[in-house]
């Protein structure tokens, strides 16, 4: 084959800075189509980046549902957000702002090289991850047990025997009655955004557990990190969202 | 793929395969095909998937257009054509057009054309394929339970109430969008990051730069359209109300979050086909496109006013006036960037060494295409005029004259034209026109029909008409079987080609761009040595005799 032609293809003269496949500068971690670990780290880095943008706009068609619905129903809006659970919600805003710290001590703690305290944040951000879900499990276990349901199940009561109709719904509960109409729009959006925000809490969760099962078999080092890096990038995301999930939620009035 | 796969010699040795072998025979076997990393690989089982998409979603225009032959039932009830045309559009759109250019042949070519190995994430590429299969599997699993009569748009109210085979389908094409977003982030870290030394930002392929605005659309789109669809599924699944006026919701939300995905996804579709166009205008002309920068950031300014005109889609839907008039103004900057680009194609035609190969004839296919859809879509954009074309066939017309005039042609020319450099094998040239021939008359006239009869008053997806518009429907159906006859044909030439094609040199085109530099087949790593770039892939005047030779 009369592959290489001349000087469109000229002959690598970046051969000895190691462009030239497995040559002995080419560690272990160094995937066989880049040149150099910092090229392989920036790829990451800006992948996870460009993820991120992703996951924005993902998020920002329920936001902009919520705008959307909230200046429809300001009344309803503000009404039924009273219904949830304010203690609850900041606790949880607390805990994951403290995840995020300690995701951001296991990156500094790699770089650094001291593996056992990476374990030990990566473990207490997978701590808090479950705390969280913990919270969300109490906070929407009530919300079944009152009937604030989404769209149309809107004032059944959920229970572990199904879902009671509003003629059978005990008469202790009564949670639609003092809401304004369309709260029920309200409880849609919150289970949708809650809902998708703890879902990426859970694959979060997975993620996490792998990168400290990768760094308990010694794969990160001070050179090599990225995994590290890019997980912790995408926790602070998932708390980034809820940020602004907490005060549009809980903090209406 | 066996037919290529299975060709003879003896490998040196097991375990590591030798970077610089021919990727077809580097490693062998059924896994290797499946598990491979390697970009070119991945490319090619695209290209299947994608091909057999195009064959399904053919079937069903053929057969919608069968039904509209005569007037009242021809061959399927009303149900029926309904789920029809549903399919052709959902397949064509989600698992064809979408995934056509960029996730097959850039997948294979846009690496080589930078110098590069690989993309920069070879396993995440693999996994957009698997997730793209999965996504498939989604709508094959819809078609069989009974498929979905909502049109591609799924619109509400009728997609929350309709009793067919909606979720499925919606699942398959939120799930088909994450193949879409991670190629797309694979693409722009690739092209930021792995340039080979040389390969400065003037230098890359207009095709490179058309991917790249591409997939700038892909990563910032496609997430709207999956949270889109999500709710869609949650409104049939728990009766959210987002989108359902009885509950407080408005449909006319669903439009505006769809269009917002969809309306940029044209540019999805569109924009790598025109990347295609500048390659073959360049190789075929034997000289450098005119206003390279122009070309290259007209296609970023594609992928930016993308975003800005969903509106357009919603003129008769119930929007204010003043945002009517907004988005209209906006529609109409999109002539800009279309402009120029054409402008610049013929300016380079223009005393050029001009060739008519076939992957050529489908270059010029598509400027003169392309600009009957684009200058349609004017019409389209005025407020008073789209009131009269609305949901008629002059929209129907005008979109395939954009999507299948556009980049339909740009893909074939660009699977004709990289044939060779993919398969090693040549292809029948005669045979080739001759599929052209039919590809381009049969198109014309199935469409051309639609526009007079559309702007006549012919309403979209309607399943019975008026006697008027009989003899229209009757030419249209007509002009889809010779476009059936030219695709079929062309099939059978690269089905023999594949078979006994005959063996293709490194640069049977004499093209100066850079993949026709390596070896045909390209090796493993694409280049026996990182290349070091030192002019354009369009500047011909700067070439060797070596490196332009054919043979």
């Amino acid at each position: 084959m009369s592959a290489e032609a001349s000087s469109a293809v000229a002959d690598d003269a970046h051969g000895d800075h190691g462009h030239d496949d497995h040559g002995h500068d080419h560690p272990k971690f160094l995937a066989h189509h880049f040149d150099t670990p910092i090229q392989q780290f920036e790829s990451a880095k800006l992948g996870m980046w460009t993820f991120l943008v992703q996951e924005l706009l993902f998020f920002s068609g329920l936001f902009v549902a919520y705008g959307v619905f909230r200046s429809w129903y300001p009344e309803a809006f503000s009404g039924a957000s009273h219904e949830l659970n304010k203690v609850m919600g900041a606790g949880n805003t607390i805990v994951l702002l403290f995840s995020s710290w300690t995701a951001a001590m296991a990156v500094r703690a790699t770089q650094l090289g001291q593996k056992k305290q990476t374990s030990l944040f990566l473990l207490v951000t997978i701590a808090c991850a479950f705390i969280f879900l913990g919270v969300k499990y109490f906070e929407y276990g009530a919300k079944f047990h009152e009937g604030l349901l989404p769209g149309k199940y809107f004032g059944h009561a959920f229970t572990a025997a199904g879902i009671f109709p509003e003629s059978t719904f005990p008469t202790n509960l009564e949670p639609s009655e003092h809401l304004p109409a369309h709260a029920s729009s309200y409880f849609s959006l919150y289970f949708m955004m809650t809902g998708v925000h703890a879902l990426h809490i859970i694959v979060g969760i997975g993620v996490l557990i792998w990168i400290w099962r990768r760094n308990e078999s010694g794969e990160f080092s001070k050179e090599y990190f990225t995994p590290v890096d890019i997980a912790a990038l995408y926790w602070h995301l998932v708390d980034l969202v809820w940020i602004y999930l907490f005060p549009l939620l809980y903090l209406i009035d | 793929m066996g037919a290529v796969s299975t060709t003879a010699p003896a490998r040196s040795h097991e375990g590591t395969p030798d970077p610089n072998e021919n990727y077809l025979k580097a490693t062998r076997g059924i896994a290797s095909w499946l598990f491979t990393l390697d970009h070119k690989r991945i490319g090619i089982m695209y290209l299947v998937l994608v091909l057999i998409a195009f064959g399904l979603g053919g079937t069903f225009a053929l057969l919608v257009r069968l039904e509209l032959f005569t007037r009242g039932k021809t061959l399927m009830d009303a149900d029926m054509y309904n789920r029809m045309f549903t399919l052709h559009g959902v397949v064509m759109v989600f698992l064809f057009i979408i995934p056509s250019i960029p996730a097959a042949l850039g997948n294979f070519i846009l690496p080589i054309q930078l110098g590069a190995k690989d993309v920069a994430f070879p396993r995440l590429n693999l996994m957009s394929l698997y997730i793209y299969a999965f996504g498939a599997c989604f709508a094959v699993y819809s078609m069989v339970d009974g498929a979905v009569d909502t049109g591609w748009t799924f619109y509400t109210p009728y997609s929350t109430s309709t009793n067919s085979a909606v979720i499925p389908m919606v699942l398959g094409a939120f799930i088909m969008g994450f193949s879409s977003i991670l190629t797309g982030v694979n693409f722009l870290v690739t092209v930021h990051k792995l340039r080979a030394p040389g390969q400065t930002w003037t230098r890359l392929s207009l095709f490179t730069w058309a991917l790249y605005a591409t997939s700038i659309i892909q990563v910032l789109a496609t997430p709207v359209l999956a949270i889109t669809l999500l709710l869609l599924t949650m409104e049939r699944f728990l009766g959210l109300g987002i989108f359902d006026p009885k509950l407080g919701g408005d449909p006319v939300l669903f439009q505006h979050f769809f269009w917002f995905y969809s309306h940029p996804a044209v540019y999805i579709m569109i924009v790598p086909g025109m990347g295609i166009v500048n390659e073959l205008l360049s190789t075929f002309s034997r000289r450098a496109i005119v206003g390279y920068m122009f070309v290259a950031m007209s296609s970023l300014g594609l992928a930016l006013l993308g975003f800005l005109v969903w509106g357009h889609h919603l003129f008769v839907s119930g929007m204010s006036e003043y945002a009517t008039m907004v988005f209209s103004a906006l529609t109409f900057l999109v002539a800009i960037p279309s402009g120029v680009k054409v402008f610049n194609w013929v300016a380079t035609l223009w005393k050029g060494s001009i060739r008519l190969d076939s992957p050529m004839l489908y270059a010029l296919s598509f400027i003169f295409l392309f600009t009957i859809g684009g200058l349609t879509g004017l019409f389209l954009g005025v407020l008073a005029i789209d009131v009269h074309l609305h949901d008629t066939y002059f929209v129907v017309a005008h979109f395939h004259y954009v999507m299948v005039g556009g980049t339909v042609m740009g893909f074939v020319g660009g699977l004709h034209y990289w044939w060779p450099k993919i398969t090693g094998k040549l292809y029948n040239e005669k045979m080739a026109k001759f599929a052209w021939f039919f590809v381009f008359i049969g198109f014309n006239v199935t469409f051309i029909a639609q526009f007079i009869m559309g702007s006549r008053g012919m309403p979209r997806r309607y399943y019975d008409y008026l006697p008027e518009y009989e003899s229209f429907h009757r030419i249209s159906t007509m002009g889809s079987w010779l476009l059936a006859f030219g695709f079929l044909t062309m099939a059978l030439m690269f089905v023999q080609s594949l078979r006994n094609g005959k063996k293709s040199s490194r640069n049977p085109w004499g093209s100066a761009a850079l993949e026709w530099q390596t070896a045909t087949p390209p090796p493993l790593a694409n280049f026996v040595k990182v290349p070091t770039i030192t002019r354009g892939p369009y500047d011909y005047h700067l070439a060797t005799e070596e490196e332009l030779s054919e043979t």
